[in-house]
């Protein structure tokens, strides 16, 4: 097989049997539509869609170390979080740059399972190793044994325990539980990426396939390919790894300052945060509402008094509201909420207004 | 399978031109309209605006992208299609149907450069 040719997911050859549009994403080769981008988003704000996820990666962090060390490489702070919940946040270069974006499941004080973006797989884990020197842990890639679903959508706790037989109706948001069933111990957690309640599944191949057929089967939900996920996360606000966060955008920049907890005595880009807070941002992710039907698009200029501004980092017609929306990064000071602008699209200048970063309103079972 | 129409002249980059009189009707043909997807948005330029044969005077854009239009004739847009404004789904529904721009031709021997309905589906067929 080619060395350079993308990945593939355990359900690979379901999508390609479901008529999936195919494309490459973060070294994968993944479903971006099987029937149409809107009908999927839709099917996810109102019944429950499905997501094959399996690109994401997953390390597991164990040793008498374990919580020390990932106390050092995580923004988040898991010393108060108890067994069974999640900590979202970032690993961070010393300079407050974005080595990824990333899910901390707390399963016990010395056992971390962790959940990182596909396309920084390799380098997340290389840093991982890196960074675990002087510590005792043992960091292991296990992203090659999980495959992993996304059941999202009001109706997804339903279909989790009628189609799935899974008892979840319990978990609260963001914490999870491992479940031991067919001989094997699956991670089932409260979580995703759309806005909507909803569930992620962690498990083998085999078990991953079973349960994406007994979905199909059901007819309770809809097939979505990652073409409708980045509509939705768009649209509540959330970011994305290469759009929003990157490692030239720190977590101030993007508007994650919540995230990095500054009140942990140390944890690696800790300096670079506090003296940019200090110094205030020179540039920042804000939302766009176009006044006309244009579509901004990523890497778009924002153009204000007569110059480069900013640039679209992510942008749609939005397809719950209807409106031309963006996420953009814009320099100091026409970042201030309200502000007025341009954005060239197609050499020609459409006006804009500053918003807050969110189009549509989550509905998460909290 | 595409559909094409007899009698209209076809460009490599999935543009008809429907000819009447001195006039151009350009629109994206059938085939062009399958490969994007769902249209959300149609970017036409002005009546009284000029364009240029194999030039950009727009874009259809589905959700995730924005898909240049290349002009196959020269002349003066005498008008644009103002119904895809609101509509701009009908560009799949009726592609010959939903013209987009309607050119003052400004020189009709640039027609002979393009296809016909037979020459373009074989073209259309090389391309998988």
């Amino acid at each position: 097989m080619d060395e350079n040719a993308n990945k593939r997911t355990c359900l690979y050859d379901r999508h390609v049997a479901q008529g999936a549009q195919i494309s490459a994403f973060g070294g994968f080769d993944m479903p971006m539509w099987y029937s149409t981008i809107i009908e999927e988003h839709n099917a996810v704000r109102n019944r429950c869609g499905v997501f094959d996820v399996s690109h994401m990666g997953e390390v597991l962090v164990t040793g008498k170390d374990a919580e020390r060390y990932v106390q050092h490489i995580f923004t988040g702070d898991i010393s108060q979080k108890a067994p069974g919940q999640i900590e979202y946040g970032m690993m961070l270069y010393p300079d407050g740059g974005v080595v990824d974006d990333l899910l901390v499941y707390v399963e016990a004080r010395d056992r971390y399972f962790i959940v990182i973006n596909a396309a920084n797989i390799d380098k997340d884990y290389q840093w991982m190793k890196d960074n675990s020197e002087g510590f005792d842990v043992i960091v292991d890639n296990q992203s090659n044994y999980y495959g992993q679903l996304a059941v999202q959508g009001p109706e997804s706790e339903a279909v989790m325990g009628e189609v799935l037989s899974l008892k979840v109706a319990e978990l609260k948001f963001y914490t999870f539980r491992t479940i031991d069933t067919e001989g094997e111990t699956i991670i089932v957690s409260r979580t995703g990426y759309t806005g909507e309640d909803g569930f992620e599944i962690y498990g083998s191949h085999e078990y991953i396939i079973k349960t994406w057929d007994k979905l199909m089967a059901s007819g309770r939900v809809t097939p979505c390919g990652l073409g409708c996920r980045d509509t939705l996360r768009f649209e509540v606000g959330l970011p994305l790894y290469g759009d929003e966060l990157s490692k030239d955008i720190t977590p101030l920049e993007a508007g994650l300052g919540f995230f990095v907890k500054v009140d942990k005595p140390e944890f690696i880009g800790r300096d670079a945060i506090v003296r940019q807070k200090s110094e205030g941002l020179k540039r920042k992710i804000v939302g766009l509402e176009l006044q006309d039907k244009a579509i901004p698009r990523h890497g778009y200029e924002v153009v204000a008094d007569g110059k480069v501004v900013g640039h679209i980092t992510t942008g749609y017609r939005s397809i719950s509201t209807g409106k031309s929306v963006a996420m953009a990064m814009v320099d100091a000071p026409y970042f201030a909420l309200g502000t007025e602008v341009e954005v060239n699209i197609h050499k020609k200048p459409h006006k804009a207004v500053v918003t807050k970063k969110k189009f549509y309103n989550k509905n998460y079972k909290k | 399978m595409a559909k094409t129409l007899e009698g209209l002249y076809y460009s490599k980059s999935h543009e008809y031109v429907k000819v009447d009189g001195e006039y151009g009707y350009v629109g994206i043909t059938d085939y062009a309209q399958q490969q994007l997807g769902g249209v959300v948005y149609v970017d036409m330029p002005e009546t009284g605006d000029e364009v240029t044969a194999g030039e950009e005077f727009g874009a259809v854009e589905s959700v995730k992208a924005a898909s240049d239009l290349i002009s196959p004739v020269s002349g003066e847009v005498e008008e644009v299609n103002a119904d895809l404004e609101d509509n701009p789904g009908n560009v799949n529904k009726d592609p010959y149907g939903s013209w987009i721009i309607k050119v003052k031709l400004s020189d009709k021997a640039e027609l002979s450069s393009l296809m016909n309905a037979d020459d373009y589906k074989k073209y259309e067929e090389s391309l998988g």
